[in-house]
Order: structure tokens, then C-alpha cells, then sequence
């Protein structure tokens, strides 16, 4: 614990300290002489090619892939053209840039995806140097050729290559160049000898650094920050110029003010020699690292790793937090915390001593801060500890001390250090860790498919599973039907278990992944778990299981998806035609040999025909479609229809009667109204109807002409099929009581009472009743009766008292 | 184009204090849905900056006037509003045009329409489509194809799925639900009242057990679970509202909806229709006495009533047997004029200014007595006449298994006489279905007295009753409806109407078959009518849905329990005062809250069922 500033070394204000990481677990025959190595920063994956340049096709040179602790990913031979450049894309994806200016990108475990070339003029020219930058955009790759000229291509997944303006004077390859990009520009900084040149789209310029006079010597090493702020530069005559960019594009470079500390870092430059590695202050002091080994150095947003063939180290500034808790005779209030912890643990009563001093100063919460935020940046893991002990210990005697920071750190922690065990391999600083955010964290652990670890993540840090566990599974089952030795039915039973109900986890994105890798079989098992029924539809479609998608888009119960169908003949179709056209309705009864409806189809039109003739024909395609579908009343009854309606237009043609398009009934009436009895019977004969209705119908059309012989005579043709009472209150209706009382007789018993009633005859009325024995008729003749029929009224209580009577 | 007649959503601007009251006095309140619904109107309405007209597809204005008034739509900018027509849309100098369709295809070429002769017009006018209840993607397909579906600036879709209509009821006013469910085996409104459950959860909460009888209502079912799943991840944290869903096919109780209903509500509802909470009733009857003017000037006009449970009086009566709401209202009169009375008895200061401060109650509950004696009467008038009697009478006859069998007389008159031909259906329709299927014979004599009567063209009509069961040859199986009825007791001879002790009471005999389902799965359970469930269409089913832990209801001693009835193709008015009954019968322990697609009756049903449906003829 005393040596934790062992390890420092001061430069001008600031400390720099190294920290071991990994002790690499792979095994490089050769080290990494000779090799093309590329590194992803934010702990990323190291990629190594060696002797890229062997042309000979009996001996390929091994590619390999592994991660930041050295651990194998990846390792296949090359069997590609010559490899100029490896690098690697923000999504881990591996860039290989080839001598012919083709770059094949591969996925993180080596495998294939896609190539794309950086121009055909490369072809003939050669890649000479090319190089990897990252922008807020993505990934872009930047070559230059033989014959002196610069492509740019400024984001790899959207590919548009920009070729440079040549510079005047360059012969071969520039002695050194870097990229810089900002504010969505990106340009070249070259150096030819002692000149300095920034190139952009249209032009080259000139430019002069201020305070470098070209007596200083050809400038033979550039390099730019990792956030692109400052630019450093290298003579062949050994002087170092840094410069803070202000805007990269004019080159407007500021002398690094030199009193002017900001409150994070200050910037330093780290110069690596075959055995040494220099490290540069602007205060022009050093700080010298022996090296051993061929190492390679990756740029890091608050640090450098310096990868070599055993070993890795990170060495950055010491973060001021903890330079004001461990610097020697530190009294920053967390220095004091922790010591304070320390004597406590001690069982000393210095503790109390400590803590006073703090708390005299109000500074207990500033102190506890600092602790917390000093263990986020320590990789040790006892450092750690003892730090957050401190802090809690020092939370104890603060009352309103939001545990917010504290826990988060120490969840954030946790996390850390699984993902930088060297099984894992991603040595993410807490910095790195924030600005890289826990979405994408989870991410590359998915990707690195440590799915049980990112599911322990999520979990432990409670993310929603939408975002978390979901997500993981998805990528996890995403990648396990890819999974070639397995069968169909073991994969989806995998799946489905482990997947369940996960909210969230789309079956049919999955399915999809399968039916790509081409297993439809088994796409269609995992689709079964698909609860959105609409999300089936369309990837079913897509592997022209029609029958199946029809089916779960009746399941859905979503008409509108009933669009992926048009033009397929299906029943569910009809009530998407319905809202269509009638005509593909009609073709659709056709296809389906549905001849109800197709007939219903020819009824509905006839209706729309205005000329007989074609009303007619459409009916007689109704009366075969009925003949068909085996309904022999539709049959008849369209049957009788056009004979109904050839009727009317004869008779429309000779009396000019108005009847086309009238019901029978109707048609009858409107004959017996004028006056062609002939007619009427005729279709009362034809369409064999009941007698019933046509007596009534004729009784009242009689009535209501006033016709009251033909009422008699017609009462008398035969005995009336609806009784006689009908034909009195028919007369009645048309007030005739005279006529209506001829018929009063020829009433049947039971309804005697009521025809008497009918025209008003009181006396009949009760006479009957009192026949009948009926004391409800006798009731009901009662109730019509009135003061001045006493007499009546007389009768009626005898005759109902003497049937009490018995 | 015509100005769309604002009176209607004015009207209800007026009555927005008691909109509001009247949804949120039941066990669940619905001001909540309603609420919601209308927030999203609001955010929709200001995703159009600026002043607005709004073009409306008709139909949808009564369900609106449900949601919204005209005053909430005033306060979002919206100056003008026309109906949707052909043509050129009237000049208005406003910044937004904005169409409330449904999403239907001709309304769609409308819509084009407009916007084709617009465009050399006016340029400078945004466009915007709301549709309702969702969008579809073949509308959108037709506006592309008609090439304006880039002049839309928004297009968005409003879901109305259920809406709040009273109380403890809830529809979807989905017209043609049960015609599409089983005539054209289209599901659409079905995947609606899946989506509007779901709405419905949202707010109130998962229902953990869910009940269904029939082929639909399996599908909703089915579909509920689905989208379940789908929302799963964003677990519902509220506390249930609601104990169990009954979903009901409307097809397993045909019969109830021929039946003409005896409650004073339904019988609004057969005589004059009542539309979205309103009725138009004939003028003559509430013209206003006042002396001195006399009679010379009868309004003309019908007179528009807005009929919910606002209303004291009409809530107390709505629901009782016709038969009992003349001394309903005689009492009620009599407790009015004593209230009126008590002026004489108010002597102090204070007591006088104490009635004074009811006045405006009294004369409102008197003017509403006044208007409920108007309709009593014109209703009384009907249901005395001999043809209300004779029909009846031969409803009753086919509900109790009379004669079910043969021809039946008073159908036959009622064909000579031309009656019309809804009646005639209604009384057909339910022959068969008390017979469980006509025998052919007469079955064929019906259909041929009907076409050679009313006209051939009707055969499409008979074929679509045929096809939803209404209608329906009888097969070798024998008549099961008299042991349905005896079993699920559908006939009370005793039914009391005054003061009811069964469901029965609001068919004056009958109880509805559907409720006597509700009411059994109450209680003791449908497990002791196996036999009956069997023998009604479609499976019956129960599923659960798994609450999150710590949402489980700790019931208190003696509360009810809440149950959602939704009816899948249509609820009469008489079904949902039986359900009334039910929830205030004491030791039931179980509250009603009633959805449905649609609010029917036997009349609005069967047309709906029409091919050509033509105004009845005298």
C-alpha cells in the first residue's frame, strides 16, 4: 500500500505511472518483429499478421486474432494478396488493407464479410502506406499510392472515396503524414523534408509552424492525439514541437502555453525507441522507460498501452484525484480519510485525530468524494477496497450524503474488473468505461459472445430487459442457429428455452437469421414462438410459405395485412376484395368454386342493370351458379323472377301498366286495382300463391274499389280461406257497415262475437255470447256496452251469473 | 359541400359537467378512458401548429361527440369544420385541413378528390390525415396510387377503439361487427376489440381470468394473449380494476336480440332508435304550454333527448319494466310537487334561502319529469294497440316452444298484410331459432311468401340470415333449444314486473339467454351446464393472465367483485338492464361493467344483416 507512488514518476507537475495489465497468454515465436500489428483502442482486440510481405504461396502468413490480453480468437492463413495495413473499425470489425488497395473486412472471429477497393487507379499505382482513423462518423481509411496520391474514404459503411489533389513536389511517399478529421472534414497533414503540407479536397497548402524554421531538419515523425487536439512533431535533428490545434484546417497552431496547467491532463508525447521509451513533457522534461522487446503502442483517451510480446502495461498521468490521495504527505481530505480508515482499522485512536481534522475543515464530504472517485481510477483491486472502505467509513459520520457515486462506483467496479480479467480481456479504465457507456460495454461482450457474462451484467446492474437481458439473448439465439452441428429441433428447444418469454426478444428476427444461414426448417419452428402474429407474416412470405403466412395472418386478426396477399386466391382475400374491386371478387368465387356466392355475385349485379335483357342474362348466370351450389329454391326462385319480369314487360309493353321491377304481390295488386282481373289470376295460378294471401289481397283491392257485387260474388266462389270475419272489418275499414253485415252470418262461431261487435251490433253481439257460454266474451261485450243498454247489460249478468251457477 | 351541422357537438359542449359526471359515478371509472382519449386528441390536434378546419367522415361524428366537443377542438385552433364530399373543399382561410376518416377506400378517392381540385386552388394550406381507429396500409397504398399521398404532411391514426358511452358501458359503435364476423368472415373488428382491451388493461390494469363462450370470442381471446406477449416487457404496474373478462359471441344467443324489449330504455330503443346517447322523438308531445301563446306554433323539429345515468329520473327508470315506470313516475311526481310544496313550510330566512338554493335541482328534475311523462305517453300508446299485443303474443309463444313447428298464422296475416318486412324477419328468425331450425317445408313457404311479397330481390337477404344461423333448415338432430330453455330456466312464468327478483322481468317472461350465462358463471359456475354449453356454437374457454407479483388484490370483506362482460357482435339495451339487475342484486358480489361492438336491437341488427335494405314499405 506505502508503494503505490513506486511506480510514479514525476514529470514537470504531473506523475506518470505504469501499470501492469496482463501478462500476455499468448505465445509469438517471434515476438512481434517483423509483424503488421493493429490494436483497437477502448481495450479492443489485437490483430497480428507476420511478414506480410511473404509472397511465397507454400508458406501463407498466418493472420491471427486475439483479444487485448492475448487470448486466441482467430487464426487463419492468409491466402489474400499482400496485406499494407491492418486496423480495426469502432464495431470491431478488422480492416485489411491490400497492396492493390482492396480491403476485406473480417468480423472478429476471422470470418469473411465483405471487400471493397479503394479506387482502380490503386491498382496499377500500389498502396504504399495507408492508415485507419475513427471519427463520430465511423471508421475511414486513408492510402497513399505509389505514384504519390492520397484516397480518402471518411466512413467505411458508407463508402465514398476522395481522391486528393496531388502535392507539388512529393516523390515516392511522403516522410510522414497523419490524418486529422473534425467538424466532419478530414484532412491530410504530410511532410516532404522540412516542408509541411495539409491537404484537403480541392488543395494542397503550404503551411509554417511557427517556431519551427526548417533549419531544425526534415520533420520525420508526426503524430496527432487521440482527440485530435494536438499535434506533435519529430526532426531528424531530434527536436520535438507540440502544438495544441485550434482548428486543425487552418493550422492555426498555438505554442502550448507552458504555465497554463489544465485541471485534467496535460499533454505529453511518448516517443519509443528500439529499447527506450521517452515520455515528454511541454515543461521539456523526460521521463525514460527501457524497453526490451519490439513493443506496439496503442493510443488511448487517457493513457497509452504499450502491447509487447510478454507483457502489457498502460502508462498514463496520474489522475489528479489520486495524486492528492497517495502523493507522499498528502493533506487533501481523502489522503486524511484514508488514513483515518487506516489507524481505525488499526484499532487507533489517531483515527479519531484524522477525522477531526477533516471535519474541522468541512471537508468530510469532499473527502469521501475523493476516495470514491480515486478507486474508480485504480485498476488494484486492493486499492480499490481500501479506498471504498474509507469512504464508507468516512459516510458514516455525514448525515444528507447522497450514496448515489458510492454505489454506482462500486457496481461500475465490479463490472470493471470481471470485464478485465484477462479470461475476458477488455481493460477498460473507468474514464474510458464512461465515455464508451455501459449500452455499448454490453455490446462488445455480446459480440465477443461472453453472453453468460452480459447477462450477469444486465442483471447486476439492473438494466430493463428490454434493453439488457433481451437483447442479450436475442444476439445469443441469433448466433446459435448459425450453429451448424446442431439439428433443426435441438437448436429451437435450445432456443425456445433459454429464450422463453423473454419480453422483447423478437422470434421472428431470429427465424429471419436462420432462413439467411439456410435453415428454413428450422426458421419456421422458431417462428411458431412468434407472438406478434403480423411479424410472421412477411419473413414467411419471404420463404414463400404462403399457406403458412395466410394462416398466421388470419390468426393476427389484422386485415391490413391482407395486403401481402393481393392477387392470391384465398378466402381471407374476400374481405380485403370487399373494400376492392367487385370484379376480383367475382374472379375470386371463380378460383375458389364458390357458387353460392358467385351467384349472389350475379344477383347483386342484375340489380345494377338497367336493360332487361342484361338483367335477364346476369340472372340466368345466377339461376346456373345455384344449379351448381345444388340450392334448388334459389334455382326456382330466380326461375320465377324472370318469369316475373318477362311477365311485367309484356304487360308494360301492351297496357302499359308500370310494372316492371314491382314484387308479385305488387304486380298483383296493381292488375286487381286496374281492373285486369285475368292477368292477376294468372299469376296467382303461375306462382302458386297460397290462397290465403291472394284473398286477402283481392278482398281488400275489392273493398277499397268499392266493388262490393265482385266482393260478393268473389265471398261466394268459394268457402274463404281466411274465414269471413276478414271480409267484415275489411268493409268496416271502408266504412261500408251494410255490406259488412252480410257477411257477419257467415262468420265461424268462434269469432262470432267479434264481427257483431265489428259493425256495432250489441244485441248479435250479446245474443252469441250468451250462446257460447263465454264469460270472457260476455266480459268483453260487457265492457262495450254503455248506460243505455240496460237492457243488454241485464242479459248478459244473468246469463254470466247462471254459468257461475254451474 | 354543406357545413356540418355543429348542433350536435354543441349540444354536447353545453352538457360537458355532466358528460363527465355521469362516467365516473360507477364502480369503475371511465372518465379515465375517456381522458385518455381525449389527451391524445390534443396532442394530435397540436401536432398541426396553427389554425385548423377538420373534414369529417360522418359516421364518426356521433362517436366523437362521445370523446370530444366542439369546445376542446375550439381550443386547439380548429375554426371550421365541413363534411366529407366530392369536389373542392370550401374556402377557408386556415392553415391546416385535416381529415377524421375511417380508413376506408372511397373515402380515400374522396379524399383525393379534394385534393387534386385543391391544389390549383390554394397551395399554401398543410394537409393532414387522422385515421379512425387505425391506420391501414391499403388506404395508404390508394392515396399513392392516386398520387396525393405526399401531400400529407401527417399521417397518423387515433385509436378509438371503446368508448366510454355511460357509466358501466362501454362500445365500440363498430356498425357492421357481427355482418363481418360471421357473414364475411372478416376479423378486423375483432383484432379492434383485442386492441381496445388492451387499451383498456393499460389503464385498469391486467384482468387476470378471462372467460369466453363462441368462436370469436376464442380469437379475441386468442389475439389478447398474443399482444400480451408482445407488450410483455413493459409490465403493467396497476392494481386490477377489473376481476374477469366474459367475452360473449353474440351468436351463441341469437334469440334475445328478436325478442322485443319490455324495459323502458329498450323500448326507446325499438320504437325511436336511439343514436350515440341520443333520440329523436316526435315533436307534438313536448310542446310547450305556456299560457296565453296557445298552440298556434308546434315545433316541427324532432326533439333530440340525450339519454345517460346523468339524469336522476331516467337513471331510476331506464331500466324497469315498461310496465312499472307509470308508477315510477306517478311517485316520482308526487315526491316533486311535496318538494315544491315545503315553500309553504319555509318560514325563516334561513329556510327559505335553503329552498331557494334547490330550486334549480327541482325544476330540473321537474322539466325532466315532464319530458319522461311525454315519452311514457307516446310509448303507452304503442305497447296498448292490438298489433304491439298480437306480435308479442306470438313472440312469447315461440319463446315457450309453442307451435314452433308449423306455419305460423299471425306471420302469414302479417306477410298479406305487407307489414314490415324487418318485423316479418324478426318473427321468422326467431321461430327458427326456438326450433332450432325450421323444417324445410315451411322454412321454404316462409322464403317464398317474403320474396313473392316484399320482392326477389331479397333472396340475397334470406341467403345472409341463412348464413349467420338465423335462419336455418332443420337438420336430423333433434330440437335442443326446449332443454336449453328449460335447463338455463329462459322462462319465468311469473316474471314480476313491478318488483323484479329475476332477469326475466325485462322480457316480461323471458330472461336473455346471454345473461343467464353471465349469471351462472357467477355463480355456481359453468361447469354445471357442461351439457348446455355444449349445445350453444363455439367453445367455451377459460384462460388466466399472470399478474406481477405484489399486484395481487387483497379483497376486503364483502366487496364485489367486477366483472367485464363484452358482447362480440352487439348488445341490446334490455341485456344490459338485466346485467344492472344483477349487479344490485345484494348477495350477488358481483358489479357489471358492459362493451360491446355495438348497441343493437332486433331491428338495427337484422338490417344490418340486409342486402338491399329498403325503407319498410306501408
Amino acid at each position: 500500500m506505502a508503494f503505490i507512488t513506486a511506480s510514479w514518476n514525476p514529470l514537470g507537475d504531473a506523475f506518470y505511472r505504469s501499470t501492469d495489465l496482463y501478462e500476455m497468454s499468448w505465445s509469438l515465436r517471434d515476438g512481434l518483429r517483423d509483424s503488421l500489428v493493429a490494436a483497437a483502442p477502448y481495450g479492443g482486440p489485437i490483430a497480428l499478421l507476420r511478414e506480410p510481405q511473404r509472397r511465397s504461396p507454400s508458406s501463407r502468413p498466418q493472420l491471427e486474432i486475439y483479444s487485448a490480453s492475448g487470448g486466441t480468437v482467430a487464426s487463419f492463413p492468409w491466402k489474400s494478396g499482400p496485406v499494407v495495413q491492418l486496423g480495426w473499425t469502432v464495431s470491431d470489425e478488422l480492416l485489411c488493407i491490400q497492396e492493390d488497395g482492396t480491403v476485406l473486412i473480417y468480423d472478429l472471429f476471422g470470418s469473411f464479410k465483405r471487400h471493397f477497393s479503394m479506387g482502380q487507379e490503386v491498382v496499377q499505382s500500389q498502396v504504399m502506406e495507408a492508415k485507419v482513423f475513427h471519427s463520430p462518423y465511423g471508421t475511414g481509411i486513408a492510402i497513399v499510392t505509389s505514384s504519390s496520391r492520397f484516397t480518402l474514404a471518411t466512413n467505411i459503411d458508407d463508402l465514398k472515396l476522395r481522391r486528393l489533389p496531388e502535392v507539388p513536389g512529393l516523390q515516392g511517399k511522403p516522410s510522414c503524414w497523419v490524418v486529422l478529421t473534425q467538424d466532419r472534414q478530414t484532412k491530410v497533414l504530410l511532410s516532404n523534408g522540412p516542408e509541411l503540407f495539409i491537404l484537403d479536397n480541392t488543395s494542397c497548402t503550404v503551411v509554417c509552424p511557427p517556431g519551427l524554421s526548417p533549419q531544425d531538419g526534415n520533420i520525420v515523425h508526426m503524430s496527432v492525439s487521440f482527440s485530435y487536439k494536438y499535434l506533435a512533431l519529430l526532426t531528424d535533428s531530434g527536436h520535438l514541437w507540440t502544438a495544441l490545434l485550434l482548428h486543425p484546417f487552418n493550422l492555426e497552431f498555438t505554442c502550448l502555453p507552458r504555465c497554463r496547467r489544465p485541471k485534467s491532463q496535460q499533454p505529453s508525447v511518448v516517443l519509443m525507441w528500439d529499447r527506450l521509451l521517452l515520455v515528454v513533457g511541454v515543461c521539456n522534461e523526460t521521463i525514460q522507460y527501457p524497453i526490451e522487446d519490439p513493443c506496439v503502442l496503442v493510443g488511448e483517451m487517457d493513457g497509452v498501452r504499450i502491447i509487447s510480446s510478454s507483457n502489457q502495461e498502460l502508462l498514463q498521468e496520474v489522475p489528479l484525484v489520486c495524486q492528492d490521495i497517495f502523493k507522499i504527505a498528502s493533506m487533501a481530505p481523502g489522503a486524511l480519510l484514508l488514513e483515518a480508515h487506516r489507524e481505525y482499522e488499526k484499532s487507533s485512536q489517531k483515527a479519531d485525530e484524522y477525522l477531526r481534522e477533516i471535519k474541522e475543515q468541512s471537508m468530510l464530504g469532499e473527502a469521501v468524494r475523493q476516495c470514491v472517485e480515486a478507486a474508480g481510477h485504480e485498476y488494484d483491486t486492493n486499492t480499490q477496497k481500501s479506498l471504498m472502505r474509507a469512504a464508507s467509513f468516512g459516510k458514516c459520520f455525514l448525515t444528507d450524503f447522497s450514496p448515489d457515486q458510492f454505489v454506482t462506483t462500486c457496481r461500475e467496479l465490479r463490472v470493471l474488473n470481471a470485464v478485465r480479467d484477462s479470461s475476458v480481456g477488455l481493460p477498460l479504465t473507468h474514464t474510458q468505461f464512461k465515455q464508451l457507456t455501459l449500452q455499448v460495454l454490453i455490446d462488445r461482450l455480446v459480440y465477443r459472445q461472453f453472453y453468460p457474462l452480459a447477462i450477469e451484467v444486465c442483471r447486476y446492474l439492473k438494466i430493463p430487459d428490454y434493453q439488457g437481458v433481451s437483447r442479450v439473448l436475442k444476439h445469443w439465439a441469433s448466433c446459435k442457429v448459425q450453429q451448424k452441428d446442431l439439428t433443426d429441433d435441438a437448436i429451437a428447444r435450445a432456443v425456445c428455452m433459454k429464450v422463453g418469454d423473454s419480453p422483447g426478444v423478437s422470434y421472428s428476427d431470429i427465424a429471419a437469421k436462420a432462413y439467411e444461414c439456410g435453415r428454413a426448417e428450422l426458421a419456421i419452428k422458431l417462428l411458431d414462438f412468434e407472438a406478434r402474429s403480423g411479424e410472421q407474416v412477411p419473413l414467411l412470405l419471404k420463404m414463400k410459405r404462403s399457406q403458412l403466412a395466410l394462416s398466421k395472418a388470419v390468426e393476427s386478426g389484422d386485415t391490413d395485412l391482407g395486403e401481402c396477399f393481393t392477387g392470391r386466391s384465398q378466402p381471407l382475400q374476400t374481405g380485403f376484395c370487399k373494400l376492392q374491386e367487385q370484379e376480383t371478387l367475382k374472379d375470386l368465387y371463380n378460383q375458389d368454386d364458390d357458387h353460392q356466392e358467385l351467384a349472389n355475385y350475379y344477383v347483386t349485379a342484375s340489380y345494377r342493370e338497367k336493360r332487361l335483357e342484361g338483367r335477364l342474362s346476369l340472372l340466368q348466370s345466377a339461376v346456373d351458379e345455384y344449379n351448381k351450389a345444388k340450392n334448388e329454391f334459389a334455382v326456382k326462385t330466380t326461375e320465377d323472377e324472370m318469369r316475373l319480369l318477362r311477365f311485367q314487360r309484356k304487360l308494360d309493353d301492351e297496357k302499359g301498366a308500370g310494372l316492371l321491377g314491382l314484387s308479385l304481390q305488387v304486380t298483383m295488386e296493381t292488375l286487381l286495382s286496374l281492373g285486369l282481373h285475368k292477368q292477376a289470376e294468372q299469376l296467382y295460378k303461375d306462382f302458386r300463391v297460397p290462397d290465403k294471401r291472394y284473398w286477402w289481397l283481392k278482398l281488400k283491392s275489392l273493398a277499397e274499389k268499392e266493388e262490393w257485387d265482385e266482393l260478393e260474388k268473389f265471398s261466394k266462389s268459394k268457402k274463404s280461406p281466411i274465414g269471413y270475419l276478414a271480409f267484415v272489418e275489411v268493409c268496416i275499414k271502408c266504412n261500408n257497415k251494410y255490406e259488412a253485415k252480410k257477411y257477419v252470418s257467415k262468420v265461424t262461431p268462434e269469432q262470432k262475437v267479434k264481427a257483431h261487435l265489428a259493425v256495432g251490433d250489441l244485441e248479435g253481439a250479446a245474443d252469441a255470447a250468451i250462446e257460447r257460454r263465454n264469460e270472457a266474451e260476455i266480459g268483453a261485450v260487457l265492457s262495450r256496452c254503455s248506460a243505455s243498454n240496460s237492457l243488454v247489460i241485464e242479459r248478459l249478468n244473468r246469463a254470466r251469473a247462471a254459468i257461475a251457477k254451474k | 359541400m354543406m357545413r356540418l351541422r355543429r348542433s350536435h357537438l354543441i349540444c354536447c359542449a353545453a352538457s360537458k359537467e355532466k358528460m363527465a359526471a355521469h362516467l365516473s359515478y360507477g364502480r369503475v371509472n371511465l372518465n379515465i378512458l375517456r381522458e385518455a382519449a381525449r389527451k391524445e386528441l390534443r396532442e394530435f390536434l397540436d401536432k398541426c401548429a396553427g389554425s385548423k378546419a377538420i373534414v369529417w367522415d360522418e359516421y364518426l361524428t356521433g362517436p366523437f361527440g362521445l370523446i370530444a366537443q366542439y369546445s376542446l377542438l375550439k381550443e386547439h385552433e380548429v375554426e371550421k369544420m365541413f363534411t366529407l364530399k366530392n369536389g373542392r373543399l370550401p374556402p377557408a382561410d386556415v392553415k391546416n385541413i385535416i381529415f377524421f376518416v375511417r380508413p376506408r377506400l372511397e373515402l380515400m378517392d374522396i379524399i383525393a378528390d379534394n385534393i387534386t381540385s385543391e391544389d390549383r386552388h390554394h397551395s399554401s394550406r398543410d394537409f393532414h390525415i387522422l385515421f379512425v381507429p387505425r391506420r391501414s396500409m391499403l388506404c395508404e397504398q390508394r392515396l399513392k396510387e392516386q398520387g396525393v399521398l405526399a401531400s400529407f404532411i401527417n399521417i397518423d391514426e387515433y385509436i378509438l377503439d371503446l368508448i366510454p358511452y355511460d357509466g358501466d358501458l362501454l362500445s365500440m359503435e363498430y356498425e357492421s361487427a357481427f355482418r363481418e364476423c360471421y357473414l364475411e368472415n372478416d376479423q378486423t373488428s375483432l383484432y379492434h376489440t383485442a386492441k381496445g382491451l388492451m387499451t383498456l388493461q393499460a389503464l385498469y390494469g391486467t384482468i387476470p381470468q378471462i372467460y369466453g363462450k363462441g368462436e370469436c370470442a376464442r380469437l379475441v381471446a386468442n389475439m389478447m394473449l398474443r399482444m400480451k406477449r408482445e407488450f410483455a416487457g413493459s409490465q403493467n404496474q396497476i392494481l386490477p380494476v377489473f376481476d374477469t373478462l366474459l367475452l360473449l359471441d353474440r351468436n351463441v344467443d341469437l334469440l334475445t336480440p328478436l325478442a322485443t324489449q319490455l324495459t323502458y330504455e329498450g323500448l326507446i330503443d325499438e320504437i325511436y332508435g336511439i343514436s350515440n346517447g341520443y333520440v329523436k322523438l316526435p315533436p307534438e308531445k313536448f310542446a310547450q304550454k305556456k299560457q296565453g301563446e296557445g298552440s298556434k306554433d308546434l315545433p316541427t323539429e324532432p326533439k333530440k333527448l340525450q339519454l345517460n345515468s346523468a339524469e336522476e329520473l331516467y337513471a331510476e327508470i331506464r331500466d324497469k319494466n315498461f310496465n312499472a315506470v307509470g308508477a315510477a313516475l306517478s311517485k316520482k311526481a308526487k315526491i316533486i310537487s311535496a318538494a315544491f310544496e315545503e315553500r309553504h313550510n319555509a318560514k325563516t330566512v334561513g329556510e327559505i334561502k335553503q329552498f331557494v338554493s334547490q330550486l334549480p335541482h327541482m325544476q330540473a328534475a321537474r322539466s325532466s319529469l315532464a319530458n319522461h311523462t311525454s315519452i311514457a305517453e307516446l310509448i303507452k300508446d304503442i305497447t296498448t294497440s292490438e298489433a304491439f299485443f298480437d306480435n308479442l303474443t306470438v313472440e312469447q309463444e315461440f319463446m315457450t316452444g309453442v307451435d314452433t313447428d308449423k306455419v305460423n298464422t299471425y306471420i302469414e296475416d302479417c306477410i298479406a298484410q305487407k307489414d314490415p318486412l324487418i318485423k316479418i324477419l324478426r318473427l321468422v328468425c326467431m321461430q327458427s331459432v326456438c326450433n332450432n331450425g325450421l323444417k324445410h317445408k315451411v322454412m321454404d313457404y316462409y322464403k317464398r311468401e317474403i320474396l313473392q311479397t316484399y320482392g326477389y330481390e331479397h333472396i340475397l337477404t334470406l341467403n345472409n340470415l341463412e348464413k349467420a344461423g338465423l335462419l336455418k333448415p332443420q337438420t336430423g338432430s333433434r330440437n335442443n333449444y326446449p332443454t336449453i330453455r328449460k335447463t338455463l330456466k329462459l322462462w319465468m312464468e311469473d316474471a314480476n314486473e313491478q318488483n323484479p327478483n329475476d332477469i326475466s322481468y325485462v322480457y316480461s317472461g323471458y330472461s336473455p339467454l346471454s345473461i343467464r350465462l353471465t349469471q351462472i358463471l357467477a355463480r355456481p359456475g359453468w361447469r354445471s351446464i357442461e351439457e348446455v354449453l355444449k349445445m350453444l356454437p363455439g367453445p367455451h374457454f377459460e384462460e388466466r393472465q399472470q399478474l406481477p407479483s405484489g399486484l395481487h388484490k387483497k379483497r376486503q370483506q364483502g366487496e364485489n367483485r367486477t366483472t367485464l362482460v363484452f358482447f362480440l357482435g352487439g348488445v341490446t339495451y334490455a341485456e344490459i338492464a338485466a346485467l344492472r339487475f344483477l349487479s344490485q342484486v345484494e348477495d350477488s358480489g358481483m358489479e357489471y361493467v358492459i362493451a360491446t361492438t355495438k348497441l343493437i336491437n332486433g331491428t338495427t341488427w337484422i338490417k344490418s344483416l340486409m342486402d338491399r335494405p329498403e325503407s319498410p314499405t306501408q
